[in-house]
């Protein structure tokens, strides 16, 4: 089945077409990472326009929706999200939301990307690639977690380890979404992994506007 | 009629996830969902907590637009956005379901101005617009007098708020009465006991060498939160009624004589108002006998289209295909800011 998989969790977007089979795996047929900060909305349609020339195929053979759901900045994030569900409703597809950080590198690792705020989001793995534990989102000096870590080498002295540099990969987010893939059924609602609550406080009391 | 393009409009830039369907200058759909309720403990729109809502609205809203209008998303022919002003979280759930949706269809996209589909939503209702109008747009997010020559592709802004929208002023005027959030509704209804000339509120900007068409609020909500504390420091009990319905008359005193001015000074004989505050029962009474006495054609839309909805970006972008205006660049993003003489971009 040819599978689209997006995600917008990190600065960088993705954009990815796989060929995937029960029993014959996964063949990445076009892929596009985009660095694009805060402007996933404009450069997401034409990374997927960009990797369907690529592959030489079209809308119309899609299969499937594969989608990052972070955790990653809420901003970008949504639009990955709605991306993918609304490819998915206009075109009559499966949609399947995975983990963010489940496709960034392989094996035995802790991942960290950039959560902001001096943070970072992060989730371990054991050797077999299952995740133990996370999402979570941390301050780096406050995880505690052996290693090795992979994902946002930026982090390297607050972690006081080092950090092999990988991001999200097209053939990461399939393979997270393998179980989906094989039983339709076990899927989730797509709600984005904010691991936060929205920043707003109630207004204590109605501010006098005059001096006494 | 039958040949008439199918438009499908998204609207997310504030927090009303809208979801319209108009064929020429037909509605077919107009599906809503809000996420007020969840903003009232706050005193006004959370943004974080409004983006959050789109997100989740979107795709039913989309299938209670379809299932209204009786159509299949194959059916549409085009896809219209609000691309600006608003909050920008807010706008980009919209502005990449709209692009998504066009994309997996096939079909051109417009990232349309949301003030520009508040006038062109009337279009829905009374038919054609006259060109030139002036346009009269009021709300909790904009105060704007416009010059409409052609809604298509030109559309100039005579004035605007220089502080709070109308709408903010009417929210922060209920807080203080002790009245629910959004403030319009809870203070129109107070007010229709009140006596409007019982206070004599300030008039913003309107003295000799103002500028002619731009609005400020926040003197005006000052006076009156400063009337109230008086009273209550006194010990006396707030007149609410009385209180209401004269800051109710000031914002309308105010909106109706520059527009009718604006109306005056360029020559122009049609009237448009829009936004939410468009729904408050003084304004609307005053812009009809004003607009009366000076010769000029009100039109009004009902107060379901006044308020923020997918309608009035399906209507702008079914404008916009009649006219051969070119659809956007699959690079198309959201602007907060957007200047209003961009109709579309
Ligand atoms: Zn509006």
């Amino acid at each position: 089945m040819l599978v689209l998989a997006l995600d917008t969790a990190t600065p960088v977007l993705v954009a990815g077409l796989a060929r995937w089979s029960p029993d014959g795996g996964t063949s990445v047929l076009a892929e596009r990472a985009v660095p694009s900060s805060n402007r996933h909305a404009e450069l997401l349609t034409p990374a997927i326009t960009g990797v369907l020339a690529d592959a030489g195929l079209a809308m119309g053979d899609l299969d499937a929706i594969v989608t990052g759901l972070g955790p990653g900045p809420f901003t970008g994030l949504r639009v990955g999200v709605v991306t993918a569900a609304a490819v998915a409703d206009a075109r009559g597809l499966p949609v399947y939301g995975v983990c963010s950080l489940d496709a960034i590198g392989s094996g035995e690792r802790t991942v960290v990307t950039d959560a902001r705020r001096k943070e970072v989001y992060w989730a371990a793995y054991d050797h077999g690639g299952a995740r133990v534990a996370g999402p979570g989102v941390v301050r780096p000096e406050e995880l505690a977690r052996p290693g090795p870590f992979v994902g946002d080498p930026v982090f390297e002295g607050r972690l006081g380890a080092d950090v092999a540099a990988a991001e999200v990969t097209t053939a990461g987010l399939v393979r997270a979404a393998e179980p989906q893939l094989i039983d339709p059924s076990s899927a989730g609602a797509l709600v984005p992994l904010y691991l936060r609550r929205p920043d707003a406080t109630p207004p204590t009391a109605v501010k006098a506007v005059s001096q006494a | 009629m039958g040949g008439e393009a199918l438009v499908l409009g998204f609207e997310t830039s504030c927090d009303e996830t809208g979801v319209g369907l108009v064929r020429g200058r037909t509605l077919l759909a107009d599906a809503l969902a809000t996420s007020m309720a969840e903003h009232e403990r706050f005193g006004g729109v959370v943004p974080e907590i409004a983006s959050r809502a789109h997100l989740e609205a979107m795709v039913p809203t989309v299938h209670r637009a379809l299932a209204d209008a009786g159509a299949t998303i194959d059916d549409v022919d085009a896809v219209a956005v609000t691309s600006g002003p608003g909050l920008t979280g807010a706008l980009l759930v919209g502005v990449a379901a709209a692009k998504a949706y066009a994309l997996a269809l096939g079909k051109p996209l417009y990232g349309v101005n949301h003030l520009a589909a508040h006038v062109a939503v009337d279009e829905l209702e009374h038919g054609p617009l006259a060109e030139p109008s002036i346009a009269l747009l009021v709300s909790g997010g904009h105060s704007s007098l416009l010059l409409v020559p052609d809604l298509a592709q030109d559309v100039q802004s005579l004035g605007r708020t220089v502080d709070d929208a109308a709408g903010e002023a009417f929210d922060k005027v209920a807080r203080v009465l002790g009245l629910p959030f959004p403030g319009g509704p809870p203070i129109d209804r107070a007010a229709r006991d009140g006596d409007r000339s019982a206070i004599g509120f300030p008039r913003g900007l309107t003295g000799p060498r103002d500028a002619p068409y731009d609005f400020s609020f926040s003197g005006l909500k000052t006076a009156v939160a400063r009337w109230v504390e008086a009273r209550q420091r006194a010990g006396e009990q707030v007149p609410v009624a009385d209180v209401a319905a004269s800051f109710q008359e000031a914002v309308a005193d105010v909106l109706t004589a520059k527009a009718v001015r604006a109306c005056r000074d360029h020559g122009v004989d049609h009237l448009v108002l829009g936004g939410g505050v468009a729904a408050n029962s003084r304004l609307r009474a005053l812009a009809e006998q004003r607009c009366a006495a000076a010769g000029i054609v009100l039109r009004v839309p009902s107060p379901r289209l006044c308020t923020d909805n997918g309608a009035m970006v399906a209507a702008l972008g079914s404008r916009l295909v009649a006219a051969g205006v070119a659809p956007s660049s699959p690079d198309l993003g959201a602007d907060s800011s957007l200047p209003i003489d961009v109709v579309s971009r």
